[in-house]
């Protein structure tokens, strides 16, 4: 970090500023401080940023240059000594302003004003930031590969000295089949786990359930991972796999669909739990009202009334299965290919992507880059699929306000 | 058409329906509603008035048992239907709520059809054999509740999509439908505007004649105008019960009293 | 109301006519179904409930023998003939001295003690003898002895490692029938670790380097340990609570409190909400993209996973600020404006102080988060071996490390199956983190709680 002495210059430079800028304050009022219009200490921190800010935005506009290649790193320390120049400017800039009539408090809080509003752009920052590297690798990888056979290509076999196979498709089944059994597995389990939380259970049981409902959401997924690896893995090869003659390996679509599940309850019963608890209580009465049971209350009043609400939920667990990653790494295993066996390892999008990522890897060749493809591939499915579910979910909230 | 047993009995206009006595509501620690004893007649229009927090919807709610629904809430004493006692063990409240059916303050019909919401209870109870008995069902509770010439060409479009004077008739149907024996409202004119409230008032009059009715309203003259009897609770308790003329010409109890000429409430 | 057919009983339902006191068969009927659907959902919640003991059962049950390791209490003859050629006892000169004449002296050392105990048994080897020590107890011995060196010459007791099958058949995880099938070890061997362990030689305790320990080699399961992890983690987790912290604070603030209904707000609203959603690995990317290949930040470095984790965590700290402050009622804010405060004053000087539990709670739960993550850190290299721990701060946030998460997912990948030991051991530390980090946030919650 050759700049970190301007950054250090800097904030001194703001040290100072604002213990001038006070005292400055002080002397222009004589004896009746209240003749100034702003309290001291404002015109203190005034002071201060306006000798932090300028030197600041410098560096940062010196260092995105510099690795934007435009800037030589022997500009460095020029860089530096322009900083440094902002900083006396603005700090002498600063002391010229203090005076009676100065609205210094006005002047600090729209710097700070203009700061928060800065820290929010970080959102948009990183979205750009995800979407540009995404776009632009995988604009390399389209030069280098056949768009077409990536995403029709049936066979994914890639190979360090060239030539290699690199369609989705298996990729995209494994995903998908993987990501339906999760769903599967905990969309009715987590349903009416939020059911007979909010329609059944006493305050006794809720104030167990709920809470090591919670713990479930809380575990790490690398934690699920190596349940998958270690547990339910064997188990399914020993118990399954092996006696019915489907399969010889622990990883397998089952084995990752299973925990993934599991690991998706806590996910779709908390959301389900707020959206049917969205549902009025006059509906109920209603329906109770008229003799129908509980069961009948909740099946053919409550959840149809919550079914846009509860189909959103759906929507972005299913978004979350196709994101997941470490389940799948340790879970469902390496080999790409399409069967309908559950039983057999089969592979996904996340999982390709860590191989082809990690390790030595060159980032002029296709086996490289096809991460790039891939990662820009899951982003679309992943935010097509929230975008739509809080869409759903919003609308669905609306309706009942 | 009513149950001929009964009417070979010569059931008159004065037979007791409903019989209370002594019955006490817990919500919690609170004790909510003390000591109530009254003999509601059948066809006949029975008012509750009396201040907010009186327990006077809570009592309605124990003639149906709609008070289990509340974790907290406990009932003691013993409430006759037809010499039975709703509170008894072996009473499923499902059963009982298909007797006594419920109209609720604010409109509440179900997210669906106009058409389901009234074929919702028949349905549940199976109280029709074809599609064309349910029809039948339907079209015959819109009648009673006074909407069916409003919705007959739009049946099949939500019940929400209606006006607050017509959601409140169509639950009034969807309560009907099941052919209860009595009908509980609780404060049904309460969210309507003056028109609709008047449209409902009307149809209370109607439903008289085939159901004992008992009403909640905060509305002495609603109470004056639709029902034959009153009954007056302060507090928890029952304070009067009379003919409605009687309570409100020459009430006995200086509350009651108190209360009609709008001293307290 | 003239429209009503009263009078036409044909078409009008049948009243149901029972007494209350009997169920009839339908309402029987109707019961059953909502007995069994009360089942499902009592059925539901068990199985929740059972996965999570089974989870939680099985990962404590691998790990905790982790925690304890196998030790051989020897008498080793450290010959300066062998440790200290020039005989002029200079570390210098000694370091010269490479772990293979270490692993000879204590080859000694154990044959010496087995043959002192007069253990004999048919067909063990003397490979067998030799192997029954870690081959990472010789790099133990030469480091005790550069760090003293007055002990050459000495006869001097150590504690030594014994191999990871030694100590998995101490632990259960290693049978005499399957010793019969593993190169690595044999039964005789195992013989003889008995042999040792009755007279008191070979004892199992309590292992403290489990959690002090680097990495280690694939032949020495025995020898790794999660300290560079733990360092590692313990880097990016300041990174994350140095960033994530004022940066979400300070955006949670603007919108909630600041920022106008216009284009730019619902861009940045949107962008939020979608990035929650987001899967991890794109934000490993996005790290491995933006601050390793254009940036040119180093691989395996703290700074890197903690700069991807703060990007990660930004929007849950965000959503749960926000929620905060938005908790803090209106009256507040006007009673302050009403004092002749600024907005910014009104904000700084009463919402955000009255914020802060909420702001609290949800930041330790976004950092527990980032803390258990491990996707994002594969791809920017932090699955590499790292022996070496790094350097303090801030120069060490530079330097490769581990992380919890990565370290266990690097030990599923080993052949050694004591390494699936180790992993789960890894996630009963990392657990035992996650837990204090919620515990304390279900504290502040208790503690501060205010009900308005």
């Amino acid at each position: 970090m050759p700049l970190s002495w301007a950054v250090f210059a800097s904030f001194l430079l703001a040290a100072a500023g604002y213990v001038i800028g006070r005292s400055r304050a002080f002397a222009t009022a004589g004896p009746d401080v209240r003749k100034l219009h702003s309290r001291p200490t404002y015109h203190g921190y005034s002071v201060a940023l306006t000798a932090l800010l300028p030197p600041l935005a410098v560096l940062a506009v010196a260092s995105i240059l510099r690795m934007a290649g435009v800037l030589s790193d022997s500009a460095g320390p020029v860089a530096g000594l322009v900083a440094l120049a902002a900083a006396v400017a603005g700090l002498a800039w600063g002391v010229m302003r203090v005076g009676q009539q100065f609205q210094a408090r006005n002047a600090v809080e729209r710097m700070v004003l203009g700061l928060l509003m800065l820290c929010s752009l970080i959102a948009i920052v990183t979205t750009a930031g995800i979407v540009l590297s995404l776009v632009f690798e995988t604009g390399r990888f389209f030069q280098l590969y056949d768009w077409k056979t990536f995403f029709f290509g049936t066979e994914w076999t890639p190979r360090f000295q060239g030539n290699s196979q690199l369609g989705i498709v298996p990729l995209l089944w494994g995903t998908l089949y993987i990501s339906f059994i999760a769903l599967l597995v905990s969309v009715p389990i987590g349903l009416f786990a939020a059911i007979y939380m909010s329609e059944y259970a006493t305050r006794r049981v809720r104030s167990i359930a709920k809470p090591a409902i919670e713990v479930l959401a809380g575990i790490p997924t690398i934690v699920y991972g190596l349940f998958a690896l270690i547990t339910v893995g064997p188990l399914l090869r020993d118990y399954f796999a092996q006696p019915l003659g489907l399969g010889n390996s622990g990883s397998s679509v089952l084995t990752a669909g299973l925990v993934m599940g599991v690991m998706l309850i806590p996910f779709v019963s908390s959301l389900s739990d707020d959206i049917i608890n969205a549902v009025p209580q006059s509906l109920r009465d209603g329906a109770l009202g008229l003799g129908s049971t509980p069961s009948e209350t909740v099946r053919q009043v409550v959840l149809p009334a919550a079914l846009p609400g509860i189909v959103g939920a759906v929507l972005l667990a299913a978004s979350r299965a196709i994101g997941e990653t470490m389940i799948v790494v340790l879970g469902a295993g390496a080999s790409a290919q399409m069967s309908l066996n559950p039983l057999e390892a089969m592979t996904t999008i996340t999982v390709k992507i860590v191989s082809q990522l990690t390790g030595d890897s060159d980032f002029n060749s296709p086996e490289t880059l096809v991460a790039f493809a891939l990662g820009l591939t899951l982003f679309v499915i992943t935010l097509g699929l929230n975008v739509v579910a809080l869409y759903i979910v919003r609308k669905y909230r609306e309706q009942y306000e | 058409m009513y149950d001929i047993n009964r009417a070979e009995n010569a059931v008159t206009q004065t037979d007791i329906k409903i019989s209370a006595r002594k019955v006490q509501v817990y919500y919690g620690e609170k004790h909510a509603l003390k000591d109530v004893d009254v003999d509601i007649q059948d066809k006949t229009v029975t008012a509750f008035i009396g201040p907010s927090g009186c327990g006077k919807s809570t009592f309605l709610r124990c003639i149906n048992r709609m008070n289990d629904t509340i974790p907290i809430a406990r009932v003691e004493g013993q409430i006759l239907l037809d010499g039975e006692d709703v509170y008894d063990r072996r009473v499923d409240p499902v059963q009982l709520r298909a007797k006594v059916g419920m109209v609720f303050q604010k409109p509440n019909p179900f997210p669906k059809s106009i058409y389901d919401n009234v074929a919702y209870g028949p349905r549940i109870h199976g109280l029709s054999r074809n599609r064309a008995e349910l029809d039948a069902i339907v079209e015959k509770a819109l009648r009673g509740a006074a909407l069916w010439n409003e919705v007959k060409d739009r049946l099949h479009e939500p019940g929400t999509g209606l006006s607050g004077g017509q959601q409140q008739r169509l639950c009034i149907a969807r309560a009907v439908a099941t052919s209860p024996e009595v009908l509980l409202m609780d404060e049904p004119c309460s969210a309507l505007d003056p028109i609709a409230t008047a449209q409902v008032e009307e149809l209370i009059e109607e439903l008289r004649s085939q159901f004992s009715v008992v009403i909640v309203t905060h509305s002495m003259q609603q109470a004056a105008r639709v029902s034959q009897k009153t009954a007056f609770f302060h507090l928890g308790s029952l304070v009067e019960y009379g003919d409605t003329d009687d309570i409100f010409t020459k009430p006995q109890d200086s509350r009651t009293e108190a209360y009609i000429s709008g001293r307290i409430g | 109301m003239t429209d009503m057919p009263l009078s036409q009983p044909a078409a009008a339902p049948e009243r149901r006519t029972g007494s209350l006191l009997a169920q009839d068969a339908r309402t029987r009927r109707r019961n059953a179904a909502e007995s069994r659907f009360r089942g499902y959902g009592v059925a539901a919640i068990a199985i929740s409930m059972l996965a999570l003991v089974v989870l939680l059962a099985t990962i404590l049950s691998g790990g905790a023998g982790a925690f304890r390791q196998t030790y051989l209490n020897i008498p080793v003859t450290l010959d300066a003939a062998v440790l200290d050629p020039k005989g002029n006892r200079d570390p210098a000169e000694m370091a010269k001295v490479l772990t293979l004449s270490y692993g000879r002296v204590l080859d000694a050392a154990v044959e010496a003690t087995v043959a002192r105990h007069g253990i004999q048994i048919e067909g063990l080897t003397e490979k067998d003898i030799d192997s029954l020590i870690s081959k990472e107890a010789s790099a133990q011995v030469r480091n005790r002895v550069l760090a003293d060196p007055d002990l050459v010459g000495q006869t001097v007791e150590f504690d030594v490692l014994v191999g990871g099958r030694i100590d998995g058949f101490f632990k259960g995880r290693v049978t005499m029938d399957s010793a019969a099938r593993d190169s690595n070890t044999s039964p005789q061997q195992l013989q003889l670790a008995q042999e040792l362990a009755d007279r008191g030689e070979m004892v199992t305790r309590f292992n403290w380097n489990f959690l002090t320990n680097a990495d280690a080699s694939d032949q020495r399961p025995e020898a790794a340990g999660v300290g560079v992890a733990i360092l590692g983690s313990f880097y990016m987790m300041l990174v994350v609570l140095v960033l994530a912290v004022p940066i979400g604070v300070s955006a949670s603030i603007y919108l909630e409190e600041f920022a106008p209904k216009n284009r730019l707000t619902d861009i940045i609203e949107v962008n939020i909400s979608n990035l929650a959603a987001v899967p991890s690995i794109v934000f490993g990317i996005l790290g491995l993209a933006a601050f390793i290949n254009f940036v040119g930040l180093p691989q395996s470095a703290p700074i890197v996973g903690g700069l991807v984790l703060t990007l990660m965590t930004l929007p849950t700290i965000i959503i749960s600020t926000r929620a905060a402050l938005k908790a803090v009622p209106p009256s507040i804010r006007d009673a302050a404006l009403g004092v002749g405060a600024s907005k910014m004053q009104s904000v700084f000087h009463h919402v955000l102080p009255l914020a802060m539990p909420g702001i609290l709670t949800g930041t330790i739960i976004g950092l527990a988060q980032a803390l258990g993550e491990t996707a994002p850190l594969l791809l920017i290299g932090m699955v590499a071996f790292v022996r070496n721990f790094p350097d303090g701060l801030p120069g060490g946030l530079m330097d490769p490390a581990s992380a919890l998460p990565v370290q266990v997912y690097n030990w599923t990948q080993r052949s050694d199956p004591a390494f699936i030991e180790r992993a789960s051991g890894a996630i009963i530390v990392l657990l035992i983190f996650l837990l204090c980090m919620n515990l304390l946030a279900i504290w502040l919650r208790r503690k501060f709680e205010r009900r308005w």
